[in-house]
């Protein structure tokens, strides 16, 4: 397909971009050949969104240019991307929820004043562009009704509807099962055999692997490598954008289980609208093991963490762990848990994890802060809180170690080693952490893996809730597959593999996989 | 007992008017993301505009002018707070609310000398009842000649145009491309910029089209119900006006029978000032009064089905990336 007569579909010449003290893309050159899948690899914060933010006319560029096929364009608004035959799929989709997929797809493009004839010629060219790139969908039906997967047609739809030629997908597998990125890859394929070129920016190295023709991989804001995907390998790749070497696995001898610690029976938990969230789900955690809860994000796994740490009450159901009943007419509250030894990393750390206003030995000890060492008869002892939290930043790596830098200003990595160091060092007898390293750079992913399989190794039992994988593949010894808020399979970490789980995610196991790819 | 009934949905008719073109605004400034509590404002800012005029140049439509313009100006303070600065909606709209309370008091005692109030308008300054072709030779018919002469005909202009008003934002909400981005940018500003349209620019033109029908509400109290300015005219017709917004749910036709819904109890409560009711006594006028206000908290509080707003309603638009 490469020829140098014919010009590339587009072209980035030097594009640099600061946001105040911060070079989010110096000096980007990219050339991404017309009918290619080119990868966009690299850590988070290394500059992938805002270059395709640029792209796509979010952002001006402070310096260089674009060119889309060999043509100097300006692009100053979403509105010129589109003209210039740009299309972009965004990681959070940018859908109109409650609007039909007809409706969401002419929106911007209506073709007149009154949307009658523009709806009419829609639904026509909608029918040719599913048959012609296997895109189908019932334009009629309501967006926030349709499953994940189909949504994010909707916005390819959008895009091709337009008429783009180059698709940008930012992390577009983020919210899929395995299944639904296998379809998804499939599309991208007869994208591009009908000439479309695709951009496809992700983290995840196997996706590059599997899909792509070119890669460019980046760190903290640099374009620092082009590689073809087929003169490549994962441990390259991750090389290049790490800069260092890193192991992909987690070392950690066999478990040793002993006593149960904690053990649910049948917990289920209503939510105000009345809709039944959590369904009996049962399960029990024993000393000196990881149980990993695997799931695609939104199927109860936020709920069962709620419930089991207190937040939330249950609706029925019973928890004994530590010689305690706790039942929906028995309940404890989260402050009562953690007298209890049980301690809580919560899955998004913004929101219930930090008070990101707050400097970093006061986030600290949020939830320990009436425990005796930090309060003296009257005042709390911010001393000692400093002293406590010098210690910890040394001990668990976190940069930079200054305790009165606010929260929000740490990266997210550094923030969840607060986090998960506040935890762990108060020696709960149970850790829930839910997506520990969600928006972690490797090297501090393999630093708190290592800690909490350390902590396991200790003799505690951890509850692990990730929606990677490879994360649950890695560190559990066991592995709970939860769908649609009931537990749908259990098995053995050593028996796992990324299908088995795949199909129990979709709750499509014990179905024939032709039920699964829809 | 029927005529009572005739003559008491006939001054529904007369009551319901602004409340209809006031709630209409509303949705227009709501179903695109601004919440608007200075409906209020705005209905008594056009009242007083529309009266000076009136009483200024004799007409009742340099009136009205005056009156829409006046409003349309509150509408783009409202946004350049909201819109373009990104500001607290709630805020500026209580701000808008206790300017326009003080402000339309002190001008016309300024300029009228009359303790706040206009001059009394008459003649062309006022919008005068129409009567319907055939009202008189129908009065007589049974049943049908008091619908038609009594309920439907004798009314003013801006009564039909309030009526005529509902079926056109039904068309142009939901028919229109401006109707389909304005639904959107109310429900997810960030889908309407990918798609390369100015979030801004539909919500400032929402607004506009809310400043226009708000005029015509405050122009229909001082120049066509009333004859001139009254302090505080409005008295509270733009919150019921809100209140009928929730309780027909963003939707036109459901405004519009909530609005008549409001204007029936407001009529009863008129009816019923004084009456003595066996078996239960002289009912306050502020009971049933209240009414309108019980029955939206109830709605709100989930008893009568559910009220979902526009999401993004009252969340400024900032272009972020993660």
């Amino acid at each position: 397909m490469t020829n140098n007569t014919v010009p590339f579909a587009i072209e980035l010449r030097d594009i640099s971009k600061r946001f105040g003290a911060v070079q989010a893309n110096k000096d980007i050159c990219l050339q991404v050949p017309a009918g290619t899948i080119h990868g966009i690899i690299g850590e988070n914060g290394a500059g992938k969104s805002t270059l395709m933010s640029i792209i796509y006319g979010f952002y001006e560029a402070d310096t260089g240019f674009i060119e889309v096929d060999g043509k100097r364009v300006d692009i100053r608004s979403s509105q010129d991307a589109i003209d210039a035959g740009i299309g972009m799929v965004h990681q959070h989709f940018m859908l109109v929820e409650n609007f039909s997929v007809l409706e969401n797809v002419v929106l911007g493009a209506e073709g007149g004043a009154l949307l009658k004839g523009g709806l009419t010629a829609a639904r026509v060219e909608l029918q040719r562009l599913a048959k012609e790139y296997s895109l189908d969908i019932d334009v009629d039906a309501i967006v926030e009704e349709l499953p994940v997967g189909l949504q994010q047609r909707v916005e390819i739809l959008k895009a091709l509807y337009r008429g783009a030629r180059i698709l940008i997908l930012d992390e577009p597998t983020g919210v899929l099962t395995p299944q639904e990125a296998d379809h998804l890859f499939r599309i991208l394929k007869s994208l591009k055999e009908q000439g479309v070129t695709v951009l496809l920016i992700t983290h995840k190295l196997r996706e590059i692997m599997a899909s792509t023709d070119n890669v460019s991989v980046m760190r903290q804001g640099e374009m620092v490598a082009h590689r073809e995907t087929q003169h490549t390998n994962t441990q390259e790749l991750a090389e290049l954008m790490v800069g260092k070497k890193v192991r992909l696995t987690v070392n950690k001898d066999e478990a040793q289980p002993s006593d149960v610690f904690l053990s649910a029976k049948n917990l289920t938990q209503f939510d105000s609208q009345g809709v039944k969230r959590l369904k009996e789900v049962s399960l029990e955690l024993r000393a000196g093991e990881i149980l990993g809860i695997a799931g695609v994000s939104g199927n109860g796994q936020s709920e069962l963490l709620n419930v089991l740490s207190g937040i939330t009450p249950m609706s029925e159901g019973e928890i004994q762990f530590a010689g305690q009943t706790i039942t929906a007419k028995a309940p404890k509250d989260a402050a009562q848990m953690r007298d209890l030894k049980m301690a809580h990393v919560p899955e998004d750390r913004h929101k219930m994890g930090l008070v990101t206003g707050f400097e970093a030995y006061e986030a600290a000890v949020l939830g320990y802060h009436n425990s005796a060492s930090y309060n003296g008869k009257i005042l709390m002892d911010h001393k000692a809180m400093l002293e406590e939290c010098k210690v910890r930043m040394a001990d668990w790596d976190v940069r930079p170690p200054n305790p009165h830098l606010k929260t929000a200003n740490f990266s997210g990595g550094n923030q969840q080693k607060i986090v998960i160091a506040r935890e762990v060092e108060q020696n709960p007898d149970v850790l829930l952490i839910g997506q520990p390293t969600r928006g972690v750079d490797i090297g501090a992913i393999e630093n708190i893996h290592e800690q909490i399989v350390k902590l396991r190794d200790s003799g505690k039992a951890i509850l692990l809730v990730s929606v990677e994988l490879d994360e649950i593949m890695a560190l559990s010894d066991r592995i709970i597959v939860m769908f649609d808020g009931a537990v749908v399979g259990e098995l053995d970490a050593k028996d796992a593999d990324e299908r088995t789980l795949g199909l129990m995610m979709a709750n499509a196991y014990n179905k024939e996989e032709q039920g699964v790819s829809a | 007992m029927f005529e009572t009934l005739i003559l008491m949905l006939d001054a529904t008719m007369r009551v319901s008017t602004p409340l209809i073109f006031a709630a209409l605004a509303g949705l227009y400034s709501e179903r695109a993301g601004i919440v608007d509590i200075g409906l209020e404002g705005k209905i008594l800012g056009s009242a007083f505009a529309a009266a000076a005029g009136a009483a200024i140049f004799g007409s009742a439509w340099i009136g009205l002018c005056f009156g829409i313009m006046a409003s349309i100006s509150l509408a783009m303070i409202h946004g350049f707070a909201c819109i373009t600065h990104r500001g607290d909606h709630i805020v500026s709209g209580v701000a808008i609310n206790t300017i326009v309370a003080g402000l339309t008091v002190t001008l016309s005692m300024d300029w009228f000398g009359m303790g706040g109030q206009t001059p009394t308008l008459s003649g062309d300054a006022r919008f005068l009842s129409i009567t319907l072709p055939f009202a008189d030779a129908l009065a007589d018919v049974p049943v049908i000649g008091l619908i038609y002469s009594e309920l439907l005909s004798g009314h003013n202009i801006l009564v039909y145009l309030a009526f005529a008003m509902v079926p056109m934002t039904f068309w142009v909400v939901y028919k229109t491309r401006f109707g389909l981005r304005l639904r959107a940018v109310g429900e997810n500003p960030h889908a309407v910029d990918t798609a390369g349209i100015s979030v801004a620019f539909i919500r400032y033109r929402a607004l506009i089209v809310c400043g226009i029908l708000c005029g015509l509400a405050g122009a229909y109290l001082s120049t066509a119900h009333n004859a001139g300015f009254l302090k505080d005219m409005s008295a509270g017709k733009g919150y019921m006006a809100l209140a009928a917004l929730i309780f027909g749910k963003w939707r036109p036709v459901p405004v519009l029978f909530a609005c008549l819904l409001f204007g029936f109890l407001d009529a009863v409560a008129v009816r019923m000032q004084g009456v003595v009711l066996p078996g239960i006594g002289e009912v306050p006028v502020q009971a049933i009064e209240v009414l309108p206000y019980v029955l939206t908290v109830l709605l709100l509080a989930g008893f009568i089905g559910k009220a979902v707003g526009p999401k993004a309603i009252g969340r400024p638009y900032v272009k972020e990336r993660a």
